[in-house]
């Protein structure tokens, strides 16, 4: 890059977004700590806390966060029941999984001088790849050739059945891409913002005034994206589940 | 005022920012879903809760064409 000229280029926000490793600054190999681990273990660390420890009480008139813990549970269960329908609900581990983590590394992320794993396609990609794969395999275990009748439209008038399937096939693939740029670009996106604005309000002197009330307005924003993500996520995932277990239209 | 630059970089800046335009489709499209659930939800307010999760992965598909634009906007002005 150039060298810059005016304020604009002194901000730089995605800085926020390079991983580092956590000691030194060696170079990162598969097992280096890094920020991205860190902030992930986090995650993982405030699921337990929540739903293990959470429950531990197991009282019948539930503290708060056996509560809370209860709440995301039966959410998280109908929308499995409702999309997915009865055989869905083997899935359920696997789905709850998915949006607790979802959920909790986005809202980790939240935390002023924080790391937002869900912001980096790798682990996106990872888990919207695992939804793909496991759900396609499961279809063509479970039906057989009846899988394909996903992309035959039976509903459509017969010329018009090959190019459908071809535009069906294509959009299969694509997916994957869609699932999980959606949440890494959402992610990114939210807090880059956050970031441009911090920036500007570094660069005024009294008018930062300005900048702040705009980065609080983003913030809230934010906050409301990060659940919303989440549960677009984990219904996208029923929805696919749901394809692959009920195939034909 | 003589400002340094590249060619490059111009370009990319001028890519970014009409990358931006591809915003104002997906705000038109959010809009679409959330004013047809709403006049729907209006007429048979009954049957209106049972769609807010198709409302909902409406607005998903239709923002994530926004944020695709949004982050082609991000790289090439940060990191070409």
């Amino acid at each position: 890059m150039a060298e810059d000229s005016g304020s604009a280029f002194n901000i730089h926000p995605m800085d926020q977004f390079v991983i580092k490793p956590l000691f030194g600054d060696g170079d990162i190999l598969w097992y280096t700590p890094t920020n991205m681990t860190l902030w992930m273990g986090i995650a993982v660390l405030a699921i337990i806390v929540l739903l293990v420890i959470g429950t531990r009480g197991r009282a019948i008139v539930p503290s708060r966060s056996q509560s809370i813990a209860e709440v995301i549970y039966g959410f998280v269960h109908s929308m499995v029941e409702d999309i997915a329908g009865k055989d869905g609900l083997k899935y359920f581990p696997y789905i709850m999984t998915l949006f607790m983590f979802i959920l909790l590394a986005n809202i980790v992320g939240l935390l002023p001088m924080s790391f937002t794993s869900t912001s980096h396609i790798a682990v996106t990609a990872t888990m919207a790849m695992a939804v793909f794969l496991s759900v396609t395999i499961l279809g063509i275990v479970k039906s057989g050739t009846k899988f394909l009748s996903l992309f035959w439209i039976s509903d459509a008038p017969l010329i018009l059945r090959p190019i459908l399937a071809v535009i069906e096939v294509i959009s299969y693939f694509v997916r994957p891409v869609s699932h999980s740029i959606r949440l890494a670009g959402n992610m990114m996106a939210g807090h880059a913002v956050i970031k441009v604005f911090a920036g500007f309000a570094g660069a005024l002197g009294i008018g930062a005034v300005a900048p702040i009330v705009a980065i609080m307005a983003v913030y809230g924003l934010e906050m409301l994206v990060v659940v919303i993500q989440a549960y677009v996520f984990t219904i996208l995932t029923c929805v696919y589940l749901n394809d692959a277990l009920h195939p034909g239209h | 005022m003589a400002v340094e630059g590249d060619l490059v970089q111009m370009g990319a800046l001028i890519g970014a920012g009409l990358a931006c335009t591809g915003m104002g489709g997906a705000a038109v499209g959010v809009g679409h879903v959330v004013g047809n659930y709403l006049s729907g939800a209006l007429r048979n307010p009954s049957a209106a809760g049972g769609q807010t999760a198709t409302m909902f992965i409406g607005i998903a598909f239709s923002e994530a064409l926004g944020i695709f634009s949004f982050l082609v906007a991000l790289l090439l002005m940060y990191a070409q």
